[in-house]
């Protein structure tokens, strides 16, 4: 490996690729030519560095210097400047939010000083293409020691002690998932990695394969090792097509180490992984469906039991854990179970990756020890809500979660205290919601996805998500009755008790959140014919404020619509309506704040 | 992969790439790399020092540049800190650099012919 006095480090996750990153290191790499520093500097493409919102981030080594928001144009600042005159680029560096101080070094952001990094220890640090960085890393280490010097129930005793629960959303306790498959009987078994991340918004198992794949393979084959599996499946999505193209490279450098294949470390284990790419359906998170999948079937759930540790792919025995849950496994191996037992809480362990989101200011991926409360993680790491709102729900666990007020933002995070409360962890997507937002609203927005989603299996997921539906377009339109609230209430409980698996079985909670903290809402949309935080178009008006009008006819201008009429100079102008489309382009328009919603 | 051995030897050749990343603190070696020190030759210095340190597979020494320090006129100039020690070294050429590297950084002595202090006497 050659050396360079200065590594500079650029994200290549999906979020930063997607605002240029590419052509930003293409451009790095040509000016280093230009200025002869391609001896001296090396820049590496890394995984995500989580703290999307400021992509696309660069971070200069050995400085640690925090570059957020670069564009192609400032490339040659940062060569100029920093590379070749060691003149760290101020303008450039990351600022924080609340305090709008710049940050010279990583290590001084906030964003990161609460955080606790184990599933996304790699994510930002290394090269996701280069197993020797991961090497360097203390990679492979694990799967080492555990095949030279462990037995397969040594190895799932310390997974058990290490507390660990499934990261997918279940939180059923992992080590105990390994033994159940180890114990079954069957001449052969598969350890297969669910990468189906379908939560809206939740990016965490995309950014670790992205970021650090080979710990997914290094996990895999110490979970093959432990259970009697020669054979591996991962089952992502083909919508990730980075994080898809960076494991497959993972899985080939394995191979061409012999950290995959046969006689690995000479002790005679054998283990192949292979990808099976999705075709992005949300059911398909579900194990059932996601074997089903597997074995080229619809993706659709089926009764349990029996469970996967059982009856799996292909019908032999099967342990599947979430990408998270197998980023955990090395360095649990590595630092001993007592190490992760003594992160989080009594019976939560360890950290949980956060995919933070909404009206947040640190847009962005996180990890924080269980147990730290909502308040630090949405304030302290989050960055607080912009543009000086008010904080009204933070919506936990995607489509399957519940919406907690901000009465319960002290509550420490763990799984129990997250059902408790009508949500649950989920995959760990976090959606902070505002003043702005209307509860009623979040609530058919979760809905129209899950009805979408619906595998149409069983009956009370298929049509009680759809009327569910139709009752919240009733109340959102204005037409429901206090007969329609109490119907959903129920439905909602129904669905809750018979639906075939996770899907249905969870969809119901983002209405019965609200129902349970935020009635009021409902109760306004119904009886008042009022939308409290004024975003259901159909209970709104936008409306000419006399005193206030300065005739100026900017608002007539900007109608798209041509509801509004007056003349300029002379009347106050007046809003059709019956015309009015309530896009609220006029509000915006009017420099002297005259039109109201109402 | 056949042997632990073989996965250790691996690491210890990579971890040498990718220390830069994770180092605090030890020696900083600074080259002051304005317009003064470029045309002065402060580059082949600074490359100099780098191909020296990491040929001796020194640990914990980082190599950054600066900019103009003041003393054109002394230019190409390196600064090494050590804890709260600094020492300045003026006037350099590459093979001064390898000097430094070989009894400042290895052997822990100063080279006193090429700080200012000689230099300035």
């Amino acid at each position: 490996m050659d050396l360079y006095r200065s590594h500079v480090l650029v994200c290549g996750g999906t979020g930063c690729a997607s605002s240029e990153s590419g052509r930003i290191i293409d451009n790095f790499n040509e000016l280093l030519i230009e200025h002869g520093l391609d001896k001296e500097v090396k820049i590496v493409k890394t995984g995500c560095f989580g703290l999307c919102e400021a992509g696309p981030v660069v971070v200069v080594y050995p400085e640690g210097a925090f570059y957020s928001m670069i564009k192609v144009s400032d490339v040659p600042t940062i060569v100029e400047e920093h590379l070749l005159k060691g003149r760290i680029v101020t303008d450039l560096l990351y600022k924080d939010h609340t305090t709008s101080e710049t940050m010279n070094s990583i290590d001084e952001v906030g964003f990161y000083k609460k955080q606790r990094r184990v599933a996304l220890r790699n994510c930002g640090v290394i090269n996701p293409e280069s197993i020797e960085e991961y090497i360097a890393f203390d990679g492979y280490q694990a799967l080492g020691n555990v095949l030279t010097e462990m037995s397969p129930n040594q190895v799932i005793d310390i997974v058990k002690r290490s507390g660990l629960r499934g990261r997918g959303g279940g939180g059923f306790p992992t080590g105990t998932k390994w033994e159940f498959t180890q114990k079954a009987v069957g001449d052969l078994k598969y350890v297969a990695c669910n990468a189906d991340e379908g939560d809206p918004g939740a990016f965490m198992d995309r950014s670790v394969l992205e970021g650090d794949p080979h710990a997914i393979v290094e996990a895999m084959a110490i979970a093959g090792y432990a259970v009697g599996a020669s054979k591996g499946f991962v089952y992502v999505r083909a919508e990730y097509p980075i994080a898809v193209k960076r494991l497959q490279i993972a899985i080939d450098q394995a191979k061409e180490n012999g950290l995959l294949g046969e006689d690995i470390f000479g002790t005679g284990f054998n283990f192949d992984m292979e990808i099976r790419l999705g075709a992005g359906a949300f059911v398909c998170g579900e194990e059932t469906a996601l074997i089903a999948s597997i074995e080229g079937k619809r993706g659709m759930p089926r009764v349990r039991p029996p469970f996967p540790a059982v009856k799996g792919i292909f019908d032999k025995p099967t342990l599947l854990n979430n990408v998270e849950t197998f980023a955990n496994i090395p360095q649990i191996i590595l630092k001993g179970a007592e190490w992760f037992a003594s992160i989080g809480t009594e019976k939560s362990k360890g950290t949980k990756v956060f995919a933070l989101a909404g009206k947040i200011n640190n847009t962005g991926l996180l990890e924080i020890p269980m147990g730290t409360t909502l308040r630090e993680a949405i304030y302290d790491v989050g960055g607080g809500i912009p543009n000086g709102k008010a904080f009204k729900a933070v919506q936990t666990g995607g489509p399957s979660g519940g919406c907690i007020p901000a009465e319960y933002l002290d509550t420490p995070i763990d799984y129990d205290n997250l059902i408790a409360l009508g949500s649950m962890m989920g995959s760990g997507g976090m959606i902070v919601l505002d003043e702005d937002n209307c509860m009623v609203d979040v609530a058919r927005f979760f809905l129209d996805f899950t009805e979408e989603e619906s595998c149409g299996k069983c009956t009370p997921c298929r049509e009680g998500t759809k009327r569910m539906h139709e009752l919240l377009d009733k109340i959102v339109d204005g037409k429901g009755t206090m007969d329609d609230v109490a119907k959903l209430e129920t439905l909602a409980k129904t669905i809750k008790g018979a639906s075939l698996c996770g899907l249905g079985q969870t969809a119901p909670n983002p209405v019965l959140s609200t129902l349970k903290y935020f009635r009021h809402e409902y109760e306004a949309h119904v009886l008042d014919h009022k939308c409290p935080a004024g975003v259901c178009s159909a209970l709104l008006q936008y409306l000419v404020v006399p005193d206030l009008c300065k005739k100026c006819g900017i608002c007539a201008a900007k109608c798209p619509v041509n509801c509004i009429s007056g003349v300029k100079g002379k009347e106050v102008y007046l809003i059709d309506q019956d015309k009015c489309i309530k896009c609220g382009a006029c509000m915006d328009a009017c420099p002297f704040k005259a039109i109201k919603k109402g | 992969m056949k042997s632990i051995a073989e996965l250790e030897a691996i690491r210890k050749r990579a971890q040498e790439g990718v220390k830069l990343r994770s180092e605090k603190g030890g020696v900083r070696v600074v080259v002051g790399m304005a317009t003064c020190g470029i045309a002065a030759g402060a580059r082949p210095v600074m490359m100099a020092f780098v191909e020296e340190i990491n040929k001796r597979e020194l640990k914990n020494v980082v190599i950054t540049q600066t900019g103009c320090i003041g003393a054109c006129r002394l230019e190409p100039m390196v600064e090494v800190y050590q804890g709260e020690e600094k020492i300045t070294y003026v006037k350099l050429t590459a093979e001064d650099a390898r000097k430094i590297v070989a009894e400042h950084l290895v052997n822990g002595r100063v080279v006193k012919e090429c700080t200012i202090g000689a230099y300035e006497k």
